[in-house]
């Protein structure tokens, strides 16, 4: 089970209860797609990624931004029990969806990365290890279930 | 994945942009380095003060920002550019390669926080590509 501080606990309950999901969502998503490009082999019915402009005007993507951050939100609210909570998801996202599991590693560095740009001087090297602590645990369990 | 001449602009241009904080930007990685990935401490047992901001990690991140100025410069070329301090690195201070990748994340994370509005997705890759072909550059000679 992880060990979470008091300090870990309040940065992500804060981090998390003054973000717009809906910006932060698919500015994170739009980035990803954009730095990694074979990213894109996921979202082949998106329409126009031709470059960065498409990619961060498409509604699809940011419709898709959106869904992935309240996803992360259940994590947020299930601090204790993150492997579990996602178990479900776990399977989706190997089973139906097909995802290599190191696509979570890259996402979580760019919601780090946007975060970083939202927050700025307030995101110390503290906070910035609780929210990498956070995103770490969160994309092991995203990537449990795999076999 | 190697540099397009479309990455060089924009790395140039960007630099050009955030070179005058370039101090700030390498103790702020650095500091942020110790702290996130505490492992990295190993590297400087011999300092007396691994907090964010010390003199030391403020010395350490413009030193490491001049090498980040000189890999700009010679971007055409980044493996003979860096040649001497590729040499440094694999004789004398032999940096686990895998070190490169994670300060190059801090300094995306620094870049992100002091220069939000700039350090848009376009920045973002050519940057990222960047710090990984200095990386590359610098573990040339490992073996």
């Amino acid at each position: 089970m992880v060990e979470w501080t008091d300090f870990e606990r309040a940065t992500i309950q804060s981090i998390f209860s003054k973000m717009d999901y809906d910006d932060v969502g698919p500015a994170a998503l739009s980035r990803c797609l954009v730095v990694y490009p074979w990213t894109q082999r996921y979202f082949g019915n998106f329409g126009n990624l031709y470059n960065a402009a498409a990619i961060q005007g498409n509604p699809m993507v940011a419709a898709h931004g959106k869904t992935v951050l309240r996803g992360l939100d259940r994590a947020v609210k299930n601090m204790d029990d993150i492997k579990a909570t996602y178990a479900e998801l776990s399977v989706l996202h190997s089973e139906k969806l097909r995802v290599d599991p190191d696509n979570f590693r890259l996402l979580a560095d760019c919601l780090t990365i946007v975060v970083a740009a939202r927050m700025g001087a307030d995101f110390t090297a503290d906070v910035q290890r609780a929210f990498q602590k956070f995103l770490a645990v969160v994309v092991s369990s995203l990537g449990r279930q795999y076999h | 994945m190697s540099l397009t001449a479309k990455d060089k602009k924009m790395v140039k241009a960007f630099w050009a942009k955030v070179a005058g904080k370039a101090e700030d930007i390498g103790c702020d990685a650095l500091s942020r380095m110790l702290v996130v990935y505490p492992q990295t401490k190993t590297y400087f047992s011999h300092w007396k003060d691994l907090s964010p901001g010390s003199a030391p990690v403020r010395k350490h991140g413009g030193t490491i920002m001049g090498g980040i100025s000189l890999a700009v410069a010679s971007i055409d070329d980044i493996s003979a550019g860096l040649l001497s301090l590729s040499e440094l690195h694999a004789f004398q201070l032999r940096v686990d390669p895998a070190n490169f990748k994670i300060l190059s994340h801090n300094i995306l994370v620094v870049l992100a926080v002091l220069f939000p509005k700039d350090f848009n997705p376009e920045a973002h890759v050519a940057m990222d590509k960047f710090l990984a072909a200095v990386g590359r550059a610098l573990s040339e000679k490992y073996r």
